[in-house]
């Protein structure tokens, strides 16, 4: 029974039920933060329950389609604007917090890549990836994500440029973190 | 809503003509990936339902809306940061933000810096790169952000 119960992540929602219980508790007891405060959550909650499982439908076809190890093997064979364009793709095709991109940074660099491609992945993994542009497109629109894009892509080139020319003499090397 | 709706549906027919077992694998995986981020994006919502509850919408809009300006642009950028919040959740956040008067331009540097900048993961990221570079980087990074949302703020 236990064992179910943290297979399921049930633990994960008592935060979310105490919060029911206090917004149930609050109505009879007239505050007037429970119906307030309730409103505003069922408005939020009912918006996005409908279409969220299809946007996660839609990521895991991409997931399903584009595998990024097809993508891996083109990655750091070439240090100039080739390279520049894999590690864009690769970036985009991830998921996950930027933390998760430090190691495949470390890949990256022991594989071969230039220091400005490897601040580019950075950039790129950070606001280009494609489960993300499915997400923001979704929730702010077609309009503001590509005009996101088209703005943030030359900013992070540019970041790429000036890291690797900041780097250029100070023997700057990636390391990997040994866990203890 | 109904755009994603009819995409979505589109997407899953053609693969599935295209390929059975993949069709199915990926349905499966962006399932659990929902399971997986619902109770974080529940909470996320209830503390939003709270904290839009304290602050009135004429202070959100005086700090964060369309006319708030550089203020509200560097106020956002600060919190972004700051804040460690998953992308699966910053967009719904962002929303109701939207929805709630705060501007684009101010809405794009905190995606931004969400994404690119992150203060309490300096420590790890310097294990990586080293404590310098990683500041540099970060702070590259705070400014390219800062353009962005300002260059959005004067387009949208």
């Amino acid at each position: 029974m236990k064992k179910l119960f943290e297979k399921i992540g049930l633990g994960e929602y008592v935060l979310i039920a105490l919060f029911g219980l206090v917004l149930l508790i609050s109505k009879p007891a007239g505050f007037a933060f429970g119906p307030a405060v309730g409103r505003n959550f069922w408005l939020f909650f009912s918006e996005m329950i409908a279409f969220l499982p299809f946007m996660f439908i839609l990521i895991g076809l991409i997931d399903a389609w584009f595998p990024r190890e097809k993508v891996e093997p083109h990655i750091g064979k070439d240090s100039g604007i080739k390279g520049t364009f894999w590690v864009i793709l690769l970036a985009m095709l991830q998921a996950g917090p930027l933390y998760g991109a430090f190691p495949v940074a470390y890949l990256l660099w022991k594989k071969g890549s230039s220091v400005k491609n490897i601040f580019i992945y950075l950039g790129a993994f950070s606001t280009l990836k494609l489960p993300m542009l499915t997400f923001e497109i979704g929730f702010l629109g077609l309009k503001f994500s590509l005009l996101r894009t088209l703005i943030t892509l030359p900013v992070f080139i540019l970041i790429g440029f000036i890291m690797e020319r900041y780097l250029k003499d100070k023997n700057f090397e990636i390391k990997q973190p040994i866990d203890k | 809503m109904l755009t994603i709706f009819i995409f979505t549906s589109i997407a899953v027919i053609i693969s599935f003509i295209a390929d059975r077992d993949k069709t199915k694998k990926g349905i499966i995986k962006g399932m659990k990936m929902f399971l997986g981020i619902l109770p974080a994006l529940l909470n996320i919502l209830a503390l939003v339902s709270i904290v839009l509850f304290f602050i009135p919408n004429e202070t959100l809009v005086k700090w964060l809306g369309k006319d708030s300006g550089i203020l509200g642009v560097i106020t956002a950028a600060v919190i972004g940061s700051i804040a460690l919040i998953p992308g699966f959740i910053a967009f719904p956040l962002a929303a109701i933000l939207l929805k709630s008067g705060v501007g684009y331009g101010v809405l794009a540097v905190f995606i931004t810096t969400l994404m690119m900048v992150g203060v309490l993961t300096l420590p790890l990221e310097a294990k990586y790169f080293g404590m310098k570079t990683a500041l540099v980087r970060n702070g590259l990074s705070f400014i390219g952000a800062i353009i962005i949302g300002l260059l959005i703020g004067l387009i949208m």
